[in-house]
């Protein structure tokens, strides 16, 4: 395999090539937040927190470092002005989206993000589609998938498959990053699965 | 029939086409595109051809549905060959008129086109002013053949360019050509064609797909659809050109559903070209194999995005991949695909068969060749334009388009679809290309051209983007789901006279967000109409937002109506009109509108006799209070 040099926040990393930026700085103990990202599987890009800031000025751009290939003599920051800007606002984003979940107020906490200027929806799903996607990578089930498009996007259980493969399996529920899957699979069962 | 199985046969079968029609022969063409079936040339051309069973004329003159020619906000469209008389708006009712003149070679004047500046009638199609700006290469043919008998198109030409390519030409020989014509892609991109076409040949795998992109879907644009309609086979040749410098044998045709018209007809060319041998195993016997498939999208303007239009095509839902790997290397079930758009691929049987030299004749330097814009909104010639690129904004909008309709005061010009921007009037010279526009903040796009005028809320306008793309956007990343409808709730408020101090702010913030974090270019580009409607209408947003007033007065909640005391005639034409009864009328008493139950419709003001002119629309400052009823019985004299 092909060695590869890439700087991250000043620091020169060498890895095998094949890699992401975010798997090369995860390995250096360079943590970039994340929400769609797991590790067992394919990159899905959606939260857009992981996104960081490559090239050298003026040629600089942001893209996200779950997807974006890492290259010998690439110059990554993580943590530029502009990274941390844009984090914080889709955050914000979040924030209102799903103004109860502890781990967005626990990110929100860490960049400080106080404003409270956009309309809160109630809700807990962020839609990183973790359940998803790893119902239908991993366990090849598709018992729950996504309806809708645009801000009606939603996740949902589909209930010939769930009513067959959820109950005994259940392993996604862990993976939700708000804790609101099991509830919302539980409230599915209690209207609609036979008993 | 029998396959083509040379240049020659194809040159046999050309001449033989060509010799078998009289060029002096009278025939009539009605226009048969989208605009024109939609306000009845259907039965116009019924009208034509039961009239010329009547008068005993069906062997002596030629009848054609054709494809649109542009000048939509005229149809139906009627040309008579050979002199080339253009008719507007023809009626069944005008048919046996026409027929019997034209016999006569004589004009009915009354359906000619009227200059409204020297108020003369111009008969010839190409000297009336919305023809004689343009330069209609691409178009061009749309009004002269019929899309459904590929005879029409061997006739003028077609498929010269591919047995020049397959015959005298080698792949590499198409793509440099391609290259010195410097063909920018009209989807809007401007990406050059030939730096894409060899990425894809270039790209390991096979086999390698080449695509067609008609998922045409801004608001107002139409130019896909009338190039796929009008002359499929122009595209099916370009395409097949590409096939061949790419070293790709199999292609996808992506059409919207919405376009059924072009799906029928792409598919029929596709079935004709088969059957002569233009398309299917050893093309022309050359031995050159390529097969051509129609996709038909389900509706989503997000499908138009390159790596969305892959997912669909491969059956999976029309949504973008976050990969930094482009679909000309990995599209289709990731094999290397090139996707270009309905234009750029009409475009390359025109530099194949008159060279990269003519084509770089065109334009300007970094942008060569012409461009089909729709020209539509307040402006008095609607329709398709194909004009140079470079060529300013005025000459479209004011010498092809005659300039705003109804005598109002131009504003601004929206380029680009919802992902462009506005242009207002001290840029009207800028030249229309694909950099001129990007540095204004707008965007070539595909071609879309919104003229709006005074009448038009700049906040409004935004508004109605920003609603658009929240319903397109698919909803996968947080910043374009999220991000669109954060902005699409302020700019509700503005609108809505709830407008705060911090909002201008915010939805910077968030246009910025956009730009920046967005999985594809539908979140990336969609804050353009904000952004450009804040850089150069920012008193109209702080109008809405300070003093609560529509400047324009279009944002009912900041509007109300009025009628003045001392003008009002107690016609009663108002109050009779007045659709929720909120005028309290009354002979010989002036008339009053219950602000309570006024909708704001402003039917009143329309209705309203000229003369008296008594309705006032107000915006931003209080409603004057109601006269006593005493006061209400008008004085007459005498």
């Amino acid at each position: 395999m092909k060695k590869i040099t890439l700087n991250i926040d000043d620091k020169e990393i060498t890895v095998e090539e094949g890699m992401t930026i975010l798997e090369v700085a995860r390995g250096a103990g360079i943590d970039i937040p994340t929400l769609c990202y797991h590790e067992k599987l394919e990159p899905y890009g959606v939260c857009r927190l992981c996104l960081v800031e490559i090239g050298t000025p003026p040629r600089t751009r942001l893209v996200t470092s779950c997807v974006y290939p890492a290259a010998d003599g690439l110059v990554v920051k993580t943590r530029s002005e502009r990274v941390i800007q844009t984090r914080k606002m889709i955050l914000e984003l979040l924030l209102a989206r799903a103004p109860g979940a502890k781990i967005i107020k626990d990110l929100a906490e860490e960049y400080g993000v106080t404003k409270a200027r956009l309309r809160k929806t109630a809700t807990f799903c962020i839609l990183c589609g973790l359940c998803v996607r790893y119902c239908a990578e991993i366990k090849k089930a598709d018992a729950i998938g996504f309806i809708g498009r645009g801000i009606e996007r939603e996740v949902m259980f589909i209930p010939e498959i769930a009513t067959e493969s959820c109950t005994p399996c259940r392993e996604c529920f862990t993976l939700c990053p708000t804790g609101v899957l099991e509830s919302n699979f539980m409230l599915v069962q209690s209207l609609l699965f036979k008993q | 029939m029998p396959k083509l199985k040379s240049t020659l046969e194809l040159e046999e079968l050309r001449k033989g086409i060509v010799s078998r029609r009289d060029p002096n022969r009278l025939c009539f063409t009605v226009c048969s595109g989208t605009a024109c079936l939609a306000i009845g040339s259907q039965q116009t051309f019924a009208a034509f051809e039961i009239e010329l069973e009547k008068q005993g004329l069906k062997d002596r003159v030629d009848l054609k549905a054709t494809g649109c020619p542009g000048f939509c906000e005229r149809g139906p469209i009627v040309v008579v060959y050979p002199q080339e008389i253009c008719y507007l708006h023809v009626q069944p009712e005008d048919v046996a008129e026409i027929i019997s003149q034209s016999i006569e070679r004589q004009i009915v004047e009354r359906l000619l086109y009227v200059d409204p500046v020297t108020g003369k009638a111009i008969s010839r199609e190409s000297d009336i002013p919305f023809y004689q700006y343009q330069k209609r290469l691409i178009l061009g043919n749309n009004r002269l053949i019929d899309a459904t008998k590929i005879e029409d198109y061997i006739a003028v030409g077609g498929y010269k360019a591919l047995s020049k390519a397959l015959f005298d030409m080698t792949p590499e020989q198409v793509m440099a050509e391609i290259d010195k014509a410097n063909l920018r892609g009209r989807g809007g991109g401007g990406f050059p064609t030939a730096r894409k076409w060899r990425s894809t040949r270039d790209a390991p795998g096979e086999p390698k797909y080449v695509i067609v992109n008609c998922d045409e879907g801004d608001p107002g644009a139409f130019m896909n659809r009338a190039l796929m309609e009008g002359n499929p086979h122009s595209v099916l040749e370009g395409l097949t050109i590409g096939a061949y410098a790419i070293g790709s044998h199999e292609g996808f045709i992506y059409v919207r559903q919405e376009y059924p018209l072009a799906a029928e007809n792409i598919a029929i060319a596709i079935k004709q070209a088969e059957d002569y041998g233009l398309l299917g195993k050893n093309i022309l016997g050359s031995g050159f194999d390529f097969i051509v498939k129609i996709h038909k999208g389900a509706g989503a303007f997000v499908s138009g995005e390159s790596s969305a239009l892959m997912n669909a095509i491969e059956g999976k839902v029309g949504e973008p991949r976050p990969k930094y790997i482009h679909t000309s290397e990995k599209g289709i079930w990731d094999k290397p695909s090139c996707l270009n758009n309905v234009e750029t691929w009409a475009d390359v049987p025109f530099i194949i068969n008159n060279g990269a030299d003519w084509f770089t004749s065109i334009g300007t330097e970094r942008n060569r060749g012409t461009k089909i814009f729709s020209l539509v909104g307040k402006v008095n010639n609607t329709g398709l334009v194909e004009v140079p690129l470079g060529t300013p904004l005025r000459d479209i909008i004011y010498r092809i388009g005659g300039g705003v309709s109804g005598n109002k005061k131009f504003k601004a010009v929206q380029t680009g679809g919802p992902s462009g921007g506005c242009i207002p009037e001290q840029y009207l010279d800028s030249p229309v290309d694909f950099d001129e526009l990007t540095k204004l903040g707008a965007m070539m796009g595909s071609g879309g051209m919104i003229v709006t005028d005074e009448d038009t809320c700049m906040v409004d306008f935004a508004k109605y983007f920003v609603h658009f793309l929240s319903e397109e956007s698919c909803g996968k990343c947080v910043p374009c789901r999220e991000g669109i409808n954060h902005m699409l709730d302020v700019l509700t408020r503005i609108t809505e006279g709830k407008g705060q101090a911090t909002d201008v702010q915010l939805l910077e913030d968030l246009a910025r967000m956009l730009k920046e974090a967005s999985l594809c270019a539908l979140g990336q580009t969609a804050a353009n109409p904000v952004l450009t409607t804040l850089r150069y209408f920012r008193h109209e947003y702080d109008a809405h937002i300070y003093e609560k007033r529509c400047p324009a007065g279009v944002c009912k909640a900041l509007l109300a109506f009025y009628i003045e005391p001392d003008k009002c005639q107690a016609c009663l034409i108002c109050a009779r009109n007045c659709p929720v009864d909120a005028i309290n009328g009354g002979k010989n008493l002036i008339h009053v509108i219950d602000q309570s139950k006024c909708i704001k419709c402003g039917t009143c003001l329309e209705v309203c006799p000229p003369r008296f002119g008594a309705i006032k629309k107000i915006s931003g400052e209080p409603v004057p209070a109601l006269i006593p009823e005493q006061g209400r019985v008008i004085q007459r004299k005498g």
